[in-house]
């Protein structure tokens, strides 16, 4: 019997940051034929941000904003053009393996059905990365049952079964049951719960955040839906074009949204009192083409508030209050030239 | 899915796990033109292993008086060539020669036209393209042209025509494979199993193989029956088997000339290559329905 996959050590204690990401960024080319101009897509450009031991971090935005690449970047899933990503403290190189990082890091992709492998039982699904990593067959196995009972399924009925044998709530069951089985520090949940109908979204989520206090787990949780973020989230993230616009603890966020988009996001919530209806559009038009994306702050072609500041200078993340809530936009940058930016205070 | 079906999911009998092959072959038992078509493919395979077994007459030995006699004829069931030679027992012996070069070209392009497709559909990238550029290279020509100018270049012959059909099926496995790899290579499990520090063989065998080897393998049962044709128009042509050896295609070339004269004998070893190839067309369909897991 080999011995049983140990959770990779803490190294930097509960200061340091689980995941730290600095200056993340991924072109894609396209084009570039024999004739036709090579353009630039920025997926991702220059996203900085921390997510803390047993934090929960969400990440909001809308379709196309670099939310999924971003998740694909982190698991090192795709080559990044620049930018440094330290998993508690240690950049994957010479010693730090990608096979070490990749026993702290998993990942639960949206579409469950397509992120399991047709012709490999459930059981087989999740024994696999163990085994990968040398546990025995018959010790990944009886993990694998462990997790199924762990995420709600119960192995005698489950384990055997095809992923086309289960319904979609039980095949994310599964994907998360997969993912715990290398024991890792930190999950990314991409859209994770967004294909599920509202009642088994409703289970899976409490079912993470069961999962995530007696596994001592920490979540990045990539959605578009802003209730669900609320809901599971300590801290969250909005990005706009490939960019992060504000970052702060949920609440703060939330109530006091600083950044105009975040205010626009919000207000497109559906209210739940049908005399609150959102009546006029927060904000019209689909997002500049990432291609070429606006100067200056990429959001002032579709801001109520833009000014000339805004399509010459690049607004850069900055404090909006004490709280660690970051905004970039011009509004709160003190001196920065906006008609409503704070006065800078003398010297 | 409601509570209330989730809840009879759970309490549903405890599955036994079967092979995945296994399935497949309980699906295809029930399909009953490819049972048929199995079971007369058995029947000729195993005649043609077993045929020093079966008391025939001699396949070689020709009789001057007794030639182009018509089906039916008492002692020769089948009737005489332009040789006499008992056509029974030329067809089942012809049936050695001919199920070899129909069967094996295809099993070797089969190993090495999935091993290349699969490495590049799986590399993609600078990889992949030189891998398919390449083979579209032979791709440029038509099949049996190839065959031919590889047959003649190699000089006639069994062996030799094995080796121009292989290199003639490869570039088409390779094609048919490279597309499912790529198609398969983009879900989502594939990134799960890299994600899970699996390294590119591991994924290959584990989690790509069982997933492209379905299709590919309909694909190569499917080009057996062209192999046997083309393989009988080499043969046809003088680059294949040589006479007196009795081969289907080659048969069908020597008895051309009499088919004002006993049309039924001279059609023979044509409706052989026919029902072969339509048994292995029919057997491919049905394993292509047997296949897909969702049935």
């Amino acid at each position: 019997m080999t011995t049983p996959l140990e959770p990779i050590a803490d190294i930097g204690g509960a200061a340091q940051p689980l995941l730290d990401v600095k200056g993340l960024t991924k072109h894609f080319p396209i084009g570039g034929g024999l004739f036709a101009e090579k353009k630039i897509v920025r997926a991702v450009d220059d996203v900085s941000f921390q997510v803390g031991k047993g934090e929960t971090v969400g990440i909001v935005g809308e379709s196309g904003c670099g939310k999924s690449t971003t998740a694909r970047l982190l698991m090192h899933l795709m080559e990044r053009n620049s930018g440094e990503i330290l998993f508690d403290g240690q950049l994957v190189g010479a010693t730090f393996s990608l096979r070490e990082l990749r026993r702290g890091m998993q990942m639960v992709f949206q579409d469950s059905y397509a992120s399991l492998n047709p012709r490999l039982t459930i059981e087989d699904s999740i024994a696999f990365g163990p085994k990968v990593h040398g546990i025995s067959d018959k010790a990944a196995r009886e993990l694998a049952r462990d997790l199924l009972t762990k995420v709600g399924l119960r192995p005698e009925v489950f384990a055997n079964r095809y992923p086309h044998e289960v319904s979609g709530g039980q095949r994310q069951r599964v994907n998360i049951a997969r993912a715990l089985a290398l024991k890792p520090r930190l999950v990314i949940l991409d859209e994770a719960v967004s294909a599920l109908d509202k009642s088994v979204e409703a289970q899976v989520l409490n079912l993470l955040t069961d999962l995530k206090r007696d596994l001592g787990l920490t979540y990045l949780f990539i959605s578009h839906d802003l209730n669900v973020v609320r809901y599971i989230s300590d801290r969250v993230l909005v990005m706009y074009l490939g960019q992060v616009v504000e970052l702060g603890p949920v609440d703060a966020v939330y109530d006091g949204p600083a950044h105009p988009y975040t205010r626009a996001l919000l207000a497109a919530m559906p209210a739940m009192d049908p005399d609150e209806r959102t009546m006029t559009p927060p904000i019209s038009g689909d997002p500049p083409n990432p291609i070429d994306p606006p100067s200056g702050c990429r959001f002032h072609t579709r801001c109520p508030f833009a000014e000339e500041v805004c399509s010459k200078v690049v607004p850069a993340l900055s404090p909006v209050d004490e709280s660690g809530h970051l905004a970039a936009c011009h509004q709160v940058i003190p001196g920065s030239g906006h008609s409503r930016a704070p006065v800078l205070e003398a010297a | 899915m409601t509570a209330a079906s989730d809840a009879a999911l759970q309490a549903a009998p405890v599955h036994k796990a079967r092979g995945y092959w296994a399935t497949v072959g309980r699906r295809l038992l029930r399909d009953k033109v490819a049972v048929v078509c199995g079971f007369i493919l058995l029947l000729i395979v195993l005649a043609a292993i077993f045929a020093p077994f079966l008391h025939l007459a001699d396949p070689y030995q020709g009789s001057m008086i007794r030639r182009l006699r018509p089906i039916g004829t008492p002692g020769y069931p089948l009737g005489t060539d332009e040789l006499g030679r008992d056509m029974l027992s030329r067809l089942v012996y012809g049936g050695r020669l001919s199920l070899l070069i129909g069967i094996l070209p295809v099993i070797l392009a089969f190993c090495i036209g999935t091993s290349l497709g699969l490495v590049a559909g799986y590399a993609g990238g600078k990889v992949n393209t030189a891998i398919m550029r390449t083979v579209d290279v032979f791709y440029a020509f038509p099949s049996v042209l190839l065959a031919i100018a590889i047959s003649g270049v190699l000089g006639a012959g069994i062996v030799n025509s094995i080796v121009s059909l292989t290199v003639v099926f490869i570039p088409q496995i390779t094609r048919v494979a490279e597309s499912v790899t790529t198609s398969v290579r983009n879900l989502d499990f594939v990134d799960a199993a890299r994600a899970s520090g699996a390294g590119p063989l591991t994924i290959m065998r584990v989690h790509m193989l069982g997933n492209v080897l379905g299709p590919i393998f309909v694909y190569a049962t499917g080009l057996i029956s062209v192999s046997m044709i083309l393989a009988a128009g080499l043969s046809f042509l003088g680059l294949g088997t040589k006479p007196p050896e009795p081969e289907w295609g080659l048969m069908l070339n020597t008895l051309r000339t009499a088919i004002y004269v006993n049309p039924g004998v001279a059609a023979l070893p044509g409706v052989m290559i026919f029902a072969v190839s339509i048994c292995f067309n029919m057997l491919s369909d049905g394993l292509r329905s047997a296949m897909d897991i969702r049935n």
